[in-house]
C-alpha cells in the first residue's frame, strides 16, 4: 500500500487535499475575535447589527486558512496532473485503467465496493477541475480579502472542491452520489454564504430544494440499478464482460412503465437524467441557477463552471452506455434509433439551450447574462448527448468550464471595480455636503489609498422582483444614494457601466477572450471547436433524416446565434463607449500593484490562455489547415476519450466526416450574432439614460417576459411555493395547533386533574399519617423535656426517691417489714 | 461493748446529712464534699457489719478500701469538672450549669 508510487492507489489522494484542508481550516484555523460590527459588510449588505460585537476572522486565521486551502488544492492539482500525464503517455490506457477499491457495505452475501479510478473519461475532468478550482482559489484571496468570514469561506470551498474531485475519481455510482450530495450541501452553504441578506438565504434554499427534488429521483435510479445488476461499479456495469450487464439491463422490462416499452435501462436512464436536469439546471429545474449568483462570485464560478453543473453532465457521460443500451433495448443514435433517455436528453437539451439563450438576451445584470448562458451551454451538452455525440459533449464540458470560469471571475472583477467607483462617488458626495452619517470617517480612510477596503462587495443582487432589492433597501447608504443620484445604485447593472475597457484593461481583454470563446468566435477560440463538433454531429444526423438531430441542430444553431449576440451586447454595454454613470467613470481595481488586483487578475490570465488553447486539443483531423496543424494524427481529445473501451459498437464514438455546411453555420451564427450585437450596441454605444434598443425591437411586453424569465419563477411560486405555504399554514393551524396540540393539551389536562386528585389524597391521607407521627412525637417530646431541667440536684433527688421506693418495695416483698414471726 | 445499732445510727445520720448536702447545697464543691460524707457513711456500715458479724474474714475491710480509692478518684474527677465549669462560666453552682435543660 504505497500511495506515493503505486498509480492504482494514487487516485485516492486526489480528493484528500481539499478535504483535509476543509477539516484543518474548520477545526484549527477558523478563529475569529469579537469586533464591533461598525462598517462590516457581508457581500454588499450591511446588516442592522448596530455596533454589536460580531466575530471577525483574525488576520493569522485568514493567512493560515488561505495557505491551507491553497495547499490542499495544489496537492490535488499535482496528483491529478501527474495521473493525467502518466495516463496520456501510457498506450494501454483505456483498456487498462488506474483504480483501486475497498469493500464498504456488506449486506448479506453481497458486497458493495467503493473505490477510485482514472480512466480516459475522467482524466479529462481531472485536467480541468483542479486547474479551474485553483484559479478560483487564487481569485478568492483577493475577492474575499475583507470578508468577516473569510476562513469559513475557504473551508467550505475546499469541501466543495473535495466533493467534486471525489465525484470525479469515483469508480461507482454510489460514491459519485456522495460527492454529488456533498456538493449540493456546499452549494447551499456557499450561495447562502452572506445569509444576512434575505435574497441570499432564499436563493440557497431554492437551490437546495430544487436540486433535492431531482436528487431523490436520481437516487431511485441508483437503487433500481443496484437492484437489477447487483453492482454500481462503472466498469462492471458498462465495460466488463463485453457488455453483459448492459444486455441484462436492456432485456429486463422496467418495474414502472414496462408496458410502454421501457426497459430497466431506460427507466434508470430517465431517473439519472432527471438528477442531472436538477444538478445541471436544465428546463424545467433551471430556476435555481440564476439565483445562485447570490453567493460570492468565486462560488458562482465554482458552481457554474468547475464543479456543480459539470458534475451533472459528467454523471450522464459516465453512465452513457446505459442510456444507449444493449440487447432488446439497444439504440443507435448514429443510425436514427433512439431510446427514451436519449430522446429526453435531446429534447430537454435542445429546448433549454434556446430557451435560456432568449432569457439571457434581456438581462441587464452582468452576472445574470452569464448564468443564463451557463444554462444554455449545458443545454448544448445535453442535446449533444441525446444525439450520441458524447465525445463532443465532453469536449464542450471542458472548454465551457474554462471560459465560463473566466467570464464569471472577470464579471466579479467588473463588479468589484464598479463598487470601487461607487465608493469614490460616495466620497465626493460627502465632500459636497450631502453626506451626513457616522460612517463618513471610515470611508475617508478606505479611499485614500490603493488597497481600498472592499467591504462594499456588492455581489449578486437579484433583479427579480420577487427578491427585489432587499439588500439595497436595507443598505445603510440607501438614503445617500437617493440624495446623490435619486436611485439605488446597482454595481451589477450593465446599464450603469460603459467605458470600462480603459479602467480595467486586463479584465477587459480576459472578458473579451472568454466572451468570444463563449460566442464561438471562429477558429481561434475553444468554444468554436467544441460547439462546431456538436453541430457537425447534429448535422450529420439531420442529413440522414433523423428528427432529433434536425431538432437539435436548429435549436442549437439559433441558440448559438443568440449566444454570440448577447455576448457582444454584454461586452459593449460593459466595456465600450463612455461611462454612463459617475460610478463607472471612477471604476477601478485600486491600482495595478496591490494584492487584490493581482490575485484577481492572475487567474483571468491563466484561464484566458486555456479558453483559447483548450480548443486545439479537439480539432477534427479532416478540418482544412487546422486539422493538419493540430490533429495530424487524429484529434487528440477524441482519441483520448475513445480509449475508454466500450465493448458495444452502437456506443463507440464516431467521428463525423468533415462537412462544410455545419462549419459555415458555425461561422455564420457566431459572426452574425457578434455583428448584430456590435451594430446594436457597439458601433453606437448607449448614452446615459438611453433605453436598451432591444426593448423597441422586441416590444416592451416580450422584452419584459424575457427579462422576467418567462415568469417561470412566478409560476413556480404560484404552483409550488404558495400551495406548500398554504399546506404548511393549514398544517400549522389545523394539524399542529388543532389536532396535535389538542391531543397534547387534552392529555395534559387529564394528567393535571389526576395530579390534583392525588394531591388532595396526599394532603389528607399520606400527609395526615406521616405528619401525625412526628407531630405526636414532638408533643410527647415537648412534654418530656420539662423533666430535663438541667439541674443536677433535681436529678439526684429523683434518684433518691426512686432508690427509696425500690428499697421499700424490696423490703416489703422480702417481708422484712412484716411482723416478726 | 457498744452495740452494733449505735454504729448503724451514726452511719445513717451521716448518710442523711450527706444526702441533704447533695440535694440542698448550691455550691458544687459542697455537693462534692456531701457525696464524700455519704461514701463514708457506707464505709462505717461496712466496717461495723464486718466487725460484728464476720470478724474472721477480711472482706469488709477490703470493700472499705475500695471505696476509699473510688472516692479519691471521684473527688479528683469531680473537682476537675468543677474547675472546668468555673473557667467557662465563672460559677461553681450546679444549678446555673443548665445547658442541657430540655
Amino acid at each position: 500500500m504505497n500511495f506515493l508510487t503505486d498509480p492504482n492507489l494514487q487516485p485516492w489522494l486526489i480528493p484528500v487535499g481539499p478535504l483535509l484542508a476543509f477539516i484543518i481550516i474548520t477545526l484549527a484555523t477558523n478563529r475569529a475575535k469579537l469586533t464591533p460590527s461598525g462598517d462590516m459588510v457581508y457581500g454588499g449588505f450591511r446588516p442592522p447589527y448596530g455596533n454589536m460585537p460580531i466575530p471577525v476572522a483574525t488576520n493569522w486565521s485568514r493567512i493560515l486558512s488561505i495557505s491551507v486551502g491553497m495547499g490542499g488544492i495544489i496537492m490535488s492539482l499535482l496528483v491529478s496532473w501527474s495521473m493525467v500525464f502518466r495516463a496520456i503517455g501510457d498506450h494501454d490506457f483505456g483498456s487498462k485503467i488506474f483504480g483501486n477499491n475497498i469493500p464498504w457495505l456488506a449486506t448479506g452475501t453481497s458486497m458493495l465496493n467503493v473505490g477510485v479510478m482514472v480512466d480516459p473519461l475522467n482524466a479529462t475532468l481531472l485536467f480541468m477541475v483542479p486547474l479551474a478550482v485553483l484559479c478560483i482559489f487564487i481569485y478568492s484571496i483577493g475577492y474575499m480579502a475583507a470578508d468577516p468570514r473569510q476562513s469559513r469561506f475557504f473551508a467550505l470551498i475546499s469541501l466543495f472542491a473535495g466533493a467534486m474531485l471525489t465525484l470525479t475519481v469515483s469508480d461507482n455510482l454510489l460514491f459519485l452520489f456522495v460527492g454529488w450530495e456533498v456538493m449540493g450541501l456546499c452549494s447551499y452553504l456557499l450561495i447562502g454564504f452572506w445569509f444576512e441578506k434575505e435574497s441570499a438565504y432564499k436563493a440557497a434554499i431554492k437551490a437546495f430544494t430544487t436540486t433535492r427534488v431531482a436528487d431523490v429521483i436520481m437516487l431511485l435510479g441508483i437503487v433500481y440499478l443496484y437492484h437489477v445488476t447487483g453492482t454500481l461499479n462503472f466498469r462492471e456495469i458498462m465495460y466488463d464482460n463485453n457488455g453483459a450487464m448492459l444486455e441484462l439491463l436492456g432485456n429486463t422490462p422496467a418495474i414502472l412503465f414496462g408496458s410502454f416499452g421501457f426497459s430497466a435501462a431506460s427507466l434508470i436512464g430517465v431517473f439519472l437524467i432527471i438528477g442531472t436536469i436538477g444538478k445541471s439546471a436544465q428546463f424545467p429545474l433551471h430556476v435555481w441557477l440564476p439565483d445562485a449568483m447570490q453567493g460570492p462570485t468565486p462560488v458562482s464560478a465554482m458552481i457554474h463552471a468547475a464543479a456543480m453543473v459539470s458534475a451533472g453532465i459528467y454523471a450522464i457521460i459516465r453512465m452513457y452506455p446505459v442510456f444507449v443500451g444493449a440487447g432488446a433495448f439497444a439504440a443507435d443514435p448514429h443510425h436514427g434509433i433512439f431510446t427514451q433517455p436519449l430522446m429526453l436528453m435531446a429534447l430537454v437539451g435542445g429546448f433549454t439551450a434556446l430557451f435560456a439563450a432568449t432569457m439571457a438576451v434581456a438581462q441587464n445584470d452582468v452576472k445574470a447574462v452569464l448564468a443564463y448562458s451557463t444554462i444554455s451551454q449545458l443545454g448544448f451538452m445535453m442535446a449533444a448527448l441525446g444525439i450520441g455525440a458524447y465525445v463532443a459533449a465532453t469536449f464542450h464540458l471542458i472548454t465551457h468550464a474554462f471560459f465560463k470560469a473566466l467570464l464569471f471571475m472577470a464579471s466579479g472583477s467588473v463588479i468589484h471595480a464598479m463598487e470601487h467607483g461607487e465608493h469614490h462617488v460616495h466620497e465626493h458626495a460627502h465632500g459636497d455636503g450631502h453626506g451626513h452619517d457616522d460612517h463618513a470617517p471610515t470611508h475617508a480612510n478606505t479611499h485614500e489609498h490603493g488597497a481600498h477596503d472592499h467591504s462594499e462587495v456588492h455581489d449578486a443582487h437579484d433583479h427579480d422582483a420577487d427578491h427585489g432589492h432587499a439588500g439595497h433597501a436595507e443598505h445603510g447608504h440607501g438614503e445617500e444614494h437617493a440624495a446623490h443620484d435619486a436611485h439605488t445604485f446597482d454595481p451589477q447593472d450593465m446599464m450603469n457601466m460603459g467605458g470600462l475597457r480603459h479602467k480595467i484593461p486586463v479584465t477587459f481583454y480576459a472578458f473579451m477572450i472568454g466572451g468570444f470563446s463563449l460566442a464561438g468566435f471562429p477558429l481561434i477560440t475553444a468554444g468554436f471547436w467544441s460547439k462546431d463538433e456538436i453541430l457537425a454531429d447534429a448535422w450529420l444526423g439531420a442529413t440522414e433524416g433523423f428528427g432529433p438531430h434536425a431538432f437539435v441542430f436548429v435549436m442549437l444553431a439559433i441558440a448559438a446565434f443568440l449566444t454570440a449576440f448577447y455576448t457582444m451586447r454584454q461586452l459593449s454595454l460593459t466595456f465600450f463607449g463612455e461611462a454612463r454613470t459617475e460610478e463607472a467613470a471612477h471604476a477601478g481595481l485600486g491600482g495595478p500593484m496591490n494584492i487584490v488586483s493581482q490575485t484577481m487578475q492572475l487567474p483571468l490570465i491563466i484561464l484566458a490562455f486555456f479558453a483559447i488553447v483548450a480548443g486545439f486539443a479537439g480539432v477534427p483531423q479532416d478540418f482544412p489547415i487546422f486539422g493538419s496543424i493540430f490533429s495530424s494524427d487524429g484529434s487528440f481529445f477524441f482519441h483520448l476519450v475513445e480509449r475508454s473501451v466500450v465493448p458495444l459498437d452502437n456506443i463507440a464514438p464516431t467521428h463525423p466526416p468533415f462537412n462544410i455546411f455545419p462549419v459555415l453555420v458555425s461561422f455564420a451564427v457566431a459572426l452574425g450574432g457578434l455583428y448584430l450585437g456590435w451594430v446594436m450596441y457597439g458601433r453606437k454605444p448607449l448614452k446615459a439614460g438611453e433605453p436598451d434598443p432591444l426593448v423597441a425591437i422586441l416590444g416592451p411586453s416580450l422584452h419584459q417576459t424575457l427579462a422576467r424569465r418567462y415568469y417561470m419563477d412566478d409560476l413556480y411560486t404560484l404552483v409550488f411555493v404558495k400551495p406548500s405555504q398554504a399546506v404548511a399554514n393549514f398544517v400549522n393551524v389545523f394539524i399542529d395547533k388543532g389536532v396535535i396540540d389538542g391531543i397534547l393539551h387534552g392529555v395534559a389536562r387529564v394528567f393535571t386533574w389526576l395530579g390534583d386528585f392525588i394531591k388532595v389524597l396526599n394532603l389528607w391521607l399520606i400527609d395526615g399519617v406521616s405528619d401525625g407521627i412526628p407531630h405526636g412525637i414532638y408533643k410527647v417530646g415537648g412534654w418530656l423535656r420539662g423533666t430535663q431541667t438541667g439541674r443536677i440536684q433535681q436529678y439526684l433527688l429523683a434518684v433518691l426517691i426512686v432508690t427509696v421506693l425500690i428499697g421499700i418495695v424490696l423490703a416489703v416483698s422480702s417481708g422484712a417489714l412484716a411482723a416478726p414471726r | 461493748m457498744v452495740p452494733l445499732w449505735f454504729y448503724l445510727i451514726v452511719a445513717a445520720a451521716l448518710f442523711c446529712i450527706g444526702t441533704f448536702g447533695v440535694l440542698a447545697r448550691r455550691n458544687g464543691v459542697a455537693v462534692l464534699m456531701s457525696v464524700e460524707l455519704m461514701l463514708n457513711a457506707v464505709n462505717i456500715n461496712l466496717v461495723a457489719f464486718w466487725r460484728y458479724l464476720t470478724p474472721e474474714k477480711i472482706n469488709g475491710m477490703a470493700f472499705a478500701a475500695f471505696i476509699f480509692v473510688v472516692a479519691a478518684a471521684e473527688a479528683a474527677v469531680g473537682l476537675a469538672i468543677i474547675i472546668s465549669v468555673y473557667r467557662n462560666r465563672r460559677s461553681v453552682i450546679p444549678e446555673e450549669a443548665d445547658t442541657l435543660r430540655g
